[in-house]
């Protein structure tokens, strides 16, 4: 009978369940990232080389079987060397959106709910960091730490946290005036408790959805800064380098830097969709 | 009346505009006892919820300042502690529960969780044994299937419910008095009857002592022992509810208690107090309702009538109180 089939629930496979409700450019996005998550650890099983053997007889190899992504000037497999990155720019999409996020949170939810000289003092703070164009003061920062990651973590945290502090401060300035802080107070609750047990849940989403689209900025800027020389140093396997190396051989061996370019636009692209459906989940628009 | 629990005296709340400085709480004096319930009637923007923000140091605007007044608990001046101290009186001497508990509650967080919060920040409890508590609170304010409900966020309670997990919060700290800021004006009369009676349970449960904000003076008869009306931020009138509602001297507690629909006779009009209440920059001199007052004599204008004790445990601020002759009240002309 129709009735007892309209009566059954739908069957749904135990993946169709997890992911009910879900938007769908997050499931894609969340996908892309699974995808070079399990690049990244698995790279040692999965790299059909390794990443920094130079196979001289075969340099500047086109595409094969045998080199499916080609070689580089010195020989070494493009493909093993796009895996083995995943783990460098990860980490670096990771890291560099982190320590900003923290720093930006924590100042910015200071600064809108004490107000005042405090506000001022740290909102004149961040006039000066935005004062100066991105990524010349990172590369101030850098050159005055000395090339390498953890420069580049450093100097990430110090010019990246104003777009956090910003966009928290905005949201703590009017929560801070609301009812369930003023009933909060009533508690007798501390100012420390306040801001960050009840007013900073509250303002975070936005920041978490900008955080995912800021993962795309960083990794595009390690991938510079690495294409300066200032950041991950040869011969550690990242895009940015990678895509900076080829450029010398554009002409006569496009896949050097085609492929790590691709792979930087993919995991951009995947970071890009689950902020896009985060925010439509969390309600926000970023 | 130095045996009182809780003793308010003129407490002061000046506000500072561009038009200069104005009291909107003027020297408001009053007393609570152990477990009885204090009614502060009066209309919109008489200064009640001022007054009681006061009380707490609450104030929402860093414009509104308390430039004087005495709040004793116990005999202790508790409007003199640093801020540090004074936040041991918020939650620990002094709860507070809101007209709107949508918004006073935090809506990302399990009502159970604040509870608990709140339990375990006052009392220092464990984990567990501050979420048993939560749900043993939500059980006394009656909310069906507390274990359940501790886990639901505000947005999925109903406005009752919402109130009913309010007192639990305000109760987690176990407060001596609970400051009640209209909390029934946003419930419908069903659910406004339950809260009222819960209020009541639980002032003869703990000897809760309780100041009632609200403009209502039907709900004040039914719950309140004893009523305190405020015009224009100044007290008027006080004393116990059943003589005052009875037998009200102050012109304005004979108005608010005239416009009560029933209280004259079937199918007449309802009476009003002719005009409105004055704005904070435009107080008038004197009494301030002697514009609206049909009662006024010429002192009333010029002069501030003191605040005097009539006997029966009563006090007035009137130049020229309705004559007390119970039968005659709701006739008098207030045209």
């Amino acid at each position: 009978m129709s009735e007892a089939t309209l009566d059954r629930p739908m069957p749904r496979r135990f993946l169709g369940r997890l992911t009910a409700g879900v938007p769908q450019p997050m499931l894609i996005g969340g996908a892309i990232l699974t995808v070079f998550l399990v690049l990244a650890i698995g790279a040692p099983l999965i790299s059909p080389y390794d990443p920094v053997y130079q196979d001289i007889a075969a340099r500047l190899a086109p595409p094969s079987l045998a080199h499916p992504f080609g070689t580089d000037n010195f020989g070494r497999d493009i493909l093993a060397r796009v895996i083995w990155s995943a783990r460098v720019d990860l980490q670096i999409a990771v890291l560099g959106v982190i320590f900003p996020f923290i720093i930006g949170t924590a100042t910015g939810t200071i600064a809108g709910y004490f107000g005042g000289l405090t506000d001022t003092l740290f909102m004149r703070v961040v006039d000066v960091v935005l004062a100066f164009p991105f990524l010349v003061l990172m590369l101030a920062i850098i050159a005055i730490l000395g090339p390498g990651l953890a420069s580049f973590y450093i100097a990430m945290g110090l010019v990246g946290w104003v777009s956090y502090a910003r966009l928290i401060r905005a949201q703590i300035l009017v929560l801070r005036q609301s009812d369930f802080a003023m009933a909060a107070k009533s508690l007798g609750f501390s100012h420390w408790r306040i801001m960050f047990r009840h007013l900073l849940p509250n303002a975070m989403v936005g920041s978490i959805v900008f955080s995912m689209s800021d993962a795309v900025l960083v990794l595009l800027n390690g991938a510079a800064i690495s294409y300066l020389g200032l950041g991950v140093q040869p011969p550690t396997a990242e895009w940015g380098i990678m895509v900076a190396d080829g450029q010398a051989f554009i002409s006569i061996a496009w896949w050097i830097s085609t492929f790590p370019g691709l792979a930087i636009v993919v995991l951009a692209f995947g970071f890009s969709l689950l902020a896009d459906g985060l925010g439509e989940k969390l309600g926000v628009r970023p | 009346m130095s045996g009182a629990f809780f003793e308010v005296e003129d407490l002061t709340v000046d506000v500072a505009t561009d038009t200069g400085r104005h009291v909107i709480v003027d020297r408001v004096s009053f007393t609570l006892g152990k477990g009885e319930i204090l009614g502060l009637v009066g209309e919109s923007g008489s200064g009640k919820t001022m007054a009681c923000r006061a009380l707490l140091k609450l104030l929402p605007s860093k414009r509104l300042s308390i430039p004087g007044g005495r709040v004793r608990i116990d005999g202790e001046d508790v409007m003199a502690l640093p801020d540090a101290g004074f936040r041991t009186v918020r939650g620990k001497r002094i709860g507070m529960i809101f007209q709107n508990p949508a918004s006073h509650l935090d809506p990302v967080m399990r009502i159970g969780e604040q509870i608990a919060e709140s339990v375990r920040f006052h009392h220092g409890s464990s984990r567990r044994a501050a979420e048993a508590r939560a749900v043993e609170l939500l059980t006394q304010v009656g909310i069906p299937d507390p274990k359940e409900r501790s886990r639901g966020f505000p947005h999925e309670f109903s406005g009752g419910m919402r109130q009913r997990a309010m007192i639990a919060l305000a109760l987690a700290s176990d407060p001596d008095i609970l400051i009640a800021d209209e909390p029934t004006t946003a419930l419908d009369v069903t659910v406004q009857a339950q809260i009222l009676r819960l209020l009541k349970e639980l002032r003869d449960a703990r000897g809760l002592s309780i100041i009632f904000i609200t403009h209502d003076l039907g709900v004040v008869a039914q719950l309140c022992d004893r009523i305190c009306v405020l015009y224009g931020g100044r007290v008027c009138e006080i004393g116990d509810k059943r003589t005052l509602l009875a037998d009200p001297r102050h012109p304005y507690t004979a108005g608010l208690t005239g416009c009560q629909p029933g209280a004259g006779a079937t199918g007449s009009r309802l009476k009003t107090i002719p005009g409105y209440p004055p704005t904070i920059d435009a107080m008038p001199s004197g009494c301030r309702f002697h514009p609206r007052c049909s009662n006024a004599v010429d002192a009333c204008a010029r002069l501030q009538p003191p605040f005097e004790d009539v006997g029966q445990d009563r006090r007035l601020a009137c130049h020229n109180p309705v004559v007390s002759e119970l039968t005659s009240v709701p006739a008098r002309g207030f045209a």
